[in-house]
């Protein structure tokens, strides 16, 4: 099977709001959107990102813009204002999640069954 | 009833002062109903007015006020563009007058600007209303506090003949949302109309960000003449409903991708996004390309507005300080490595408790979090190009200072070849936040004398 990563199917952007960042996963073509909703879980994201520590990763699905929404709990040293990191609003870490790797030949049926599942 | 072009002039504070001027003409070859906002104020952004204010009651409010209206304000005036800014930041009187000043000095009427008032809560009265919502509130460590105010006075302002608009904290999308409730006369419970123009205030209110600036990566999301990047103008419909585009004869991209990135741009529940104004909801809004850098936002809908607002308060948090110094050529890594163990000994000498955050810039450096446990974890290399970077913060300055001296005397007490060296300061601010009932904190507006 044909691994590929995020970086090739999508695009993404972070956002901050205090200890939290969202980060955006859009899908360049709709027609990839159903094997990202099936293998980029809050489970992988929340591994992928471990050296941050988050307390939660949340998954948020928007199927009509082929596109995701992660929100990242305490992940940013306090928040702008406490970080001692020169990126103090975690800006960088979109390009942190497009690393994530995914099988490219995955089968579409049972994504579609875990996109309708977590979006109600 | 016609659309209203809403154009933005700035999304940030230090955004680019030549970028309204575009947006203006193409709103006036347009023609139409139309308003220019300048969104100049983040959360900290605030505090450092509050900050200068004290230091100097005249200042307080956007430092590029003059440079970003100037090339503007007398043809929004002479063409009736309305201007909304949250320039005035910790002192909107201070704001107008110069305003006001800024249009005498150009030889034109002197404009009706309107001051929005209900945001600051750093007086005496505002303190104790705060201090009942806070548990820990510290009065020596305060600096001031401002609850987010919403669109309707800015409405009503507008109503009342306002030329110019200035504010302080408001919401940002309510700067856009403001001039469509003034001109389409929405009830504040046209829920699905509220919210929908409120996403268009989102997609507008980080200047260049819908339009092709923080997009662009080369050979995969290329951006036309980005040095260019023109400011985004979104069209609202009557139904909230809108279309974003950009100034005419500039850089950029407007197209379903850039739009989709700053929809989601600080959103965290697409169900729940809250303002003051409304809850707006895009989880079934539709983002679809209707032309050549023109992208129609619709579907967005809207819940009641929750029944308080949002307030910021920030505290003194000490110092925060941060040096650097860079290594270069045939084992640079393993010296930039030796620099940082003699920072960790000698700082660890004097003060074991103070946590330190270590980056080797060129091997590891944003991705990894305040503990260095990234850094840790990363195998010595052969980088041969690489920035030390150790940062701090401490309640007292003197413990900051010695941080940097310690990476100063580097210098000549370190591995060989360390060159570049860099060290900053400043004093921290710390931020709570609170919500309080909006009957508590009514938000009005006057006209400047």
């Amino acid at each position: 099977m044909q691994e590929k990563t995020l970086y090739q199917l999508a695009h993404a952007r972070t956002g901050d709001k205090g200890n939290k960042v969202n980060i955006s996963l859009i899908a360049y073509r709709a027609e990839d959107y159903p094997q990202l909703v099936e293998q980029v879980t809050e489970a992988r994201v929340r591994t992928h990102f471990a050296h941050r520590k988050p307390t939660q990763v949340t998954r948020y699905l928007l199927p009509k813009l082929a596109a995701m929404n992660f929100v990242l709990d305490d992940v940013l040293d306090g928040g702008v204002n406490d970080s001692l990191n020169l990126d103090m609003h975690g800006k960088a870490l979109s390009f942190h999640l497009l690393t994530l790797t995914v099988s490219a030949a995955a089968p579409v049926a049972s994504a579609a069954g875990a996109a309708s599942r977590e979006a109600a | 009833m016609e659309t209203l072009a809403v154009g933005c002039g700035a999304g940030f504070s230090g955004d680019r002062v030549d970028a309204a001027e575009p947006v203006v003409r193409t709103l006036i070859e347009r023609g139409g109903p139309a308003a220019l906002i300048f969104e100049n104020l983040a959360e900290r952004t605030l505090a450092t007015q509050q900050l200068a204010k004290r230091a100097n009651p005249q200042l307080g409010y956007e430092p590029l006020l003059a440079l970003e209206l100037r090339p503007v304000l007398a043809d929004c005036l002479a063409h009736g563009i309305v201007i909304v800014g949250n320039f005035g930041a910790a002192n909107p009187d201070g704001a107008a007058q110069l305003i006001r000043q800024l249009a005498l000095d150009l030889g034109l009427v002197a404009p009706r600007i309107a001051v929005v008032r209900g945001d600051d809560l750093s007086d005496a009265g505002g303190r104790a209303l705060v201090r009942s919502h806070l548990p820990d509130f510290d009065d020596a460590r305060f600096v001031c506090a401002n609850v987010y105010q919403g669109a309707f006075e800015i409405a009503a302002a507008i109503r009342a003949g306002a030329q110019i608009v200035v504010t302080g904290r408001v919401a940002d999308p309510s700067l856009v949302l403001g001039p469509a409730v003034a001109h389409f006369g929405w009830p504040a419970d046209h829920w699905d109309a509220l919210a929908g123009a409120t996403m268009a205030g989102h997609l507008l209110e980080c200047g260049a960000q819908v339009s092709g600036g923080y997009f662009a990566d080369p050979g995969l999301k290329d951006v036309p003449d980005l040095h260019d990047v023109g400011f985004p103008i979104a069209e609202i419909a009557g139904d909230g409903s809108c279309i974003v585009g950009k100034a005419a004869r500039t850089g950029g991209l407007v197209d379903e991708r850039t739009v989709k990135e700053q929809l989601l741009y600080e959103l965290h529940d697409p169900a729940a996004y809250i303002t003051p104004d409304v809850v707006a909801d895009i989880s079934d809004c539709s983002v679809t390309r209707v032309g050549a850098d023109r992208v129609r936002l619709a579907g967005v809908r809207g819940h009641p507005r929750t029944p308080t607002l949002k307030a910021n308060v920030f505290f003194d948090g000490g110092w925060f300080g941060e040096g650097e110094i860079s290594y270069a050529g045939p084992n640079a890594e393993a010296r930039a490595r030796l620099a940082m163990d003699v920072m960790q000994k000698r700082m660890g000498r004097q003060f074991p408790l103070l946590p330190l955050r270590f980056d080797l810039i060129g091997v590891t450096s944003i991705l990894g979090d305040d503990g260095n446990r990234m850094l840790q974890a990363a195998s010595t290399g052969q980088a041969t190009d690489i920035r030390l970077r150790v940062a701090g913060r401490h309640q007292e300055q003197k413990v900051i200072d010695c941080l940097l001296r310690e990476l100063t005397a580097l210098w000549t007490g370190g591995p060989a070849g360390g060159g570049g060296v860099r060290v900053a300061r400043r004093q921290r601010l710390s931020l709570q936040s609170c919500l309080i009932a909006r009957e508590r904190v009514p938000a009005s507006f006057d006209f400047a004398a």
